[in-house]
C-alpha cells in the first residue's frame, strides 16, 4: 500500500503548528497504525530529517498512551479500539491520512502529536483512589458484592485513561473519564468512605483544570476504546448531586 | 476542600447543567399545555373559546405566577445555555482540520446552542407579536353574541379601534342571549399568518423545536443522573413522538391552517 500522511507537526506548545505532508511507500496491511509511523520515523531519520513525536506504549491496548486523532476520529475509524490496536488494512492504497493530537486546552501540545495528559493525573489525585491502611488482606468473601455492582465497577475499572473521551467530544468534557474513575468506587464497599468527597474533589478539579461540561452528545461513548457507557456520567450526576445536597 | 457549599454546586460542570434540565424540562412540560390550549384555534367558533381561553390565561392568579416562572426560566435558560456553548468553544482553542462528528454523534446534539440562539429569536418575536400587544398594545375587542337554549353562536360583531374597556373580557344576559364583549387575540393570529413570510418563520423556528428536543428532552433527564437501563427507552421515545414530532408539527399546522384559510 502506498498511503499520503498528513500530520500535524509543532515544536512545543508555544510554537504554532502545521501540518507536514509524507509519502509512506510499501506500507504492509497487516502492519499496526503505529508501526507505519515507526517505518515512516526510520525512513526521516536514515534522511537527517526530524522524526515525528508520538505518545505509545504497551502496543496491545492496555496503557491508553497512544493517543492519535486519526480522519476527524480519535484512534481512527473503528470502534472499541486504541491506535495500537489498528491496522493498516482498515485504509486503502492510495488514500491520504490526517493525523492530529487530541486537542483541547486541558491537553497542551508536548510535540507534534504528543500532548500533556497530566490533567487526568491530577484529577486522580484529587479522590480517585481509597485510602486503605497496611495489615493484613481479609478473607474476599467477607466482603459479598451483588454480580451486578461487581460488574458495573468492572466495566468502569476499565478505563485505561486514554483521553480518547475528551478528543472526540465537541466540548473537551472529561466527564466520561471522570465518570468511570468515580463509578468504579462507588459501586464497591471499599469505596464507600470516601465516596462523597471523592466525587465532589474530583469534579472540581475536573473544572479547574480547564475540560468543558457535557452536553450529552454521546461522542464520547462512541469513541471510547473501551465501550465505557454513558450510564456512567448520569451515576456520576448522581453521585455529585448528592453529594452536594446532602454534605 | 475547596467550595464545598451548596450553591458552588450551581458553578459546577454538573450543576450548570442540571439548571439547564430543569428549567428546559419546565419548558418542555408548559409546551404541551400551550400546543393542548392553542388547539381552540381550529375551533370553528370565529375565535370565541381560544379568546377565552387566552383570558383565563392571562388573569387566574395561580397559571399568572406559573407564567412568570416560566418566563424566569426562559431567560435562566437562555443566558446559561449561551453561556455553556461560549465555555465549551474556549475548552478547544485549535480546532480540528479533520472532524468527522457524525461518526460518533447526532447533529442535534452539538448544535444545541445554535439551535437554542433560533428559538431565542423566535421566542422575543412570538412574544411581541402576541403578548406584549395583548397586554399593552392595540389587540380589539370583538362581540359574541350565543343563543342560550342551543348555544349557537349567532353573531360576531367587531367593536372597532377606538372600543375601550377595563377588563378583557365582559359577560351578560339578555333575553334568550348571551353576549360576551372579549380581546380578540385570534383576531391578530389570523391577520398575522396572512404574510407568507411569518408563515415561513414559524414553521421553520418549529423546526428548531423539533431538533433541539429531539436531543433535549433525553438529554435533560441524563443531567438529572436519570438514566437507566429500564427507562433510556421510554425518554427516548417520549422526546422523540412528542416533542420532536407531534408538538412541533401541532404548532406547525397554526400559521399553515390561518394562511390557507383566509
Ligand atoms: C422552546 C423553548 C426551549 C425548550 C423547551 C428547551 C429545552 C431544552 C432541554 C430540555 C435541554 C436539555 C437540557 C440538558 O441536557 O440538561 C436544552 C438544552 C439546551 N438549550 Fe434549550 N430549550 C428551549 C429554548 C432554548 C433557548 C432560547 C436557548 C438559548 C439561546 C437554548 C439553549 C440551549 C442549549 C445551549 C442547550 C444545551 C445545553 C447543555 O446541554 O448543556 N434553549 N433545552
Ligand atoms: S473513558 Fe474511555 S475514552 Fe475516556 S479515558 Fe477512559 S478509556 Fe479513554
Ligand atoms: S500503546 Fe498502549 S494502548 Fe496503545
Amino acid at each position: 500500500m502506498n498511503i499520503t500522511l498528513k500530520v500535524w507537526k509543532q515544536k512545543n506548545n508555544n510554537e504554532r503548528g502545521r501540518f507536514e505532508t509524507y509519502q509512506v511507500k510499501e506500507v504492509s496491511p497487516d502492519m499496526s497504525f503505529l508501526e507505519m509511523f515507526d517505518v515512516l520515523n526510520e525512513d526521516l531519520i536514515t534522511e537527517g530529517k526530524e522524526p515525528i513525536a508520538f505518545d505509545h506504549d504497551c502496543r496491545e491496548g492496555i496503557c491508553g498512551m497512544c493517543s492519535m486523532y486519526i480522519n476527524g476520529r480519535p484512534h481512527g475509524p473503528l470502534q472499541g479500539v486504541t491506535t495500537c490496536q489498528l491496522h493498516m488494512r482498515s485504509f486503502r492504497d492510495g488514500d491520504t491520512i490526517v493525523v492530529e493530537p487530541w486537542r483541547a486546552a486541558a491537553f497542551p501540545v508536548i510535540k507534534d502529536l504528543a500532548v500533556d495528559r497530566s490533567a487526568f493525573d491530577r484529577i486522580m489525585a484529587a479522590g480517585g483512589f481509597v485510602s486503605v491502611n497496611t495489615g493484613n488482606a481479609q478473607d474476599a468473601n467477607n466482603i459479598l458484592i451483588p454480580k451486578t455492582d461487581a460488574d458495573l465497577a468492572f466495566e468502569a475499572a476499565a478505563c485505561i485513561g486514554c483521553g480518547a473521551c475528551v478528543a472526540a467530544c465537541k466540548n473537551s468534557s472529561a466527564m466520561l473519564f471522570v465518570s468511570a474513575k468515580v463509578s468504579q468506587l462507588a459501586l464497591l464497599p471499599q469505596g464507600q468512605v470516601e465516596r462523597q468527597e471523592r466525587v465532589i474533589s474530583m469534579v472540581n478539579q475536573m473544572d479547574e483544570e480547564g475540560f468543558g461540561s457535557c452536553t450529552n452528545t454521546g461522542a464520547c461513548e462512541a469513541e471510547c476504546p473501551k465501550s465505557i457507557s454513558v450510564e456512567n456520567i448520569a451515576r456520576l450526576n448522581r453521585e455529585y448531586l448528592s453529594a452536594k445536597i446532602t454534605k | 476542600m475547596s467550595s464545598n457549599n451548596f450553591l458552588s454546586l450551581f458553578n459546577s460542570s454538573v450543576g450548570k447543567k442540571v439548571i439547564m434540565a430543569v428549567t428546559g424540562l419546565f419548558i418542555c412540560v408548559f409546551l404541551i399545555v400551550h400546543v393542548a390550549g392553542n388547539f381552540q384555534l381550529f375551533k370553528a367558533d370565529s375565535g370565541l373559546s381560544f379568546n377565552k381561553y387566552a383570558v383565563l390565561m392571562t388573569t387566574n392568579p395561580f397559571i399568572k405566577t406559573i407564567s412568570y416562572l416560566l418566563y424566569t426560566f426562559i431567560i435562566v435558560h437562555a443566558i446559561r445555555g449561551i453561556m455553556i456553548e461560549i465555555e465549551n468553544r474556549r475548552a478547544r482553542p485549535v480546532k480540528y482540520a479533520k472532524y468527522n462528528g457524525n461518526a460518533n454523534s447526532k447533529w442535534a446534539s452539538r448544535n444545541m446552542g445554535i439551535l437554542g440562539t433560533i428559538l431565542l429569536v423566535f421566542i422575543v418575536v412570538h412574544m411581541h407579536d402576541f403578548w406584549y400587544n395583548y397586554k399593552f398594545g392595540h389587540t380589539p375587542f370583538t362581540l359574541y353574541k350565543t343563543e342560550l337554549a342551543t348555544g349557537n353562536l349567532v353573531d360576531v360583531k367587531d367593536m372597532g379601534p377606538d372600543f375601550k374597556m377595563g377588563s378583557k373580557m365582559e359577560e351578560m344576559m339578555a333575553g334568550d342571549y348571551k353576549y360576551v364583549i372579549v380581546k380578540d387575540l385570534y383576531k391578530e393570529v389570523k391577520e398575522e399568518f396572512k404574510r407568507l413570510l411569518w408563515v415561513v418563520f414559524y414553521v421553520v423556528c418549529m423546526g428548531a423545536v423539533s431538533f433541539h428536543l429531539y436531543h433535549g428532552f433525553r438529554s435533560g433527564f441524563q443531567s438529572l443522573g436519570l438514566n437507566s437501563r429500564k427507562y433510556n427507552n421510554v425518554f427516548q421515545t417520549i422526546g422523540t413522538w412528542v416533542f420532536a414530532i407531534i408538538i412541533p408539527l401541532s404548532f406547525a399546522a397554526m400559521p399553515l391552517y390561518f394562511y390557507f384559510n383566509q
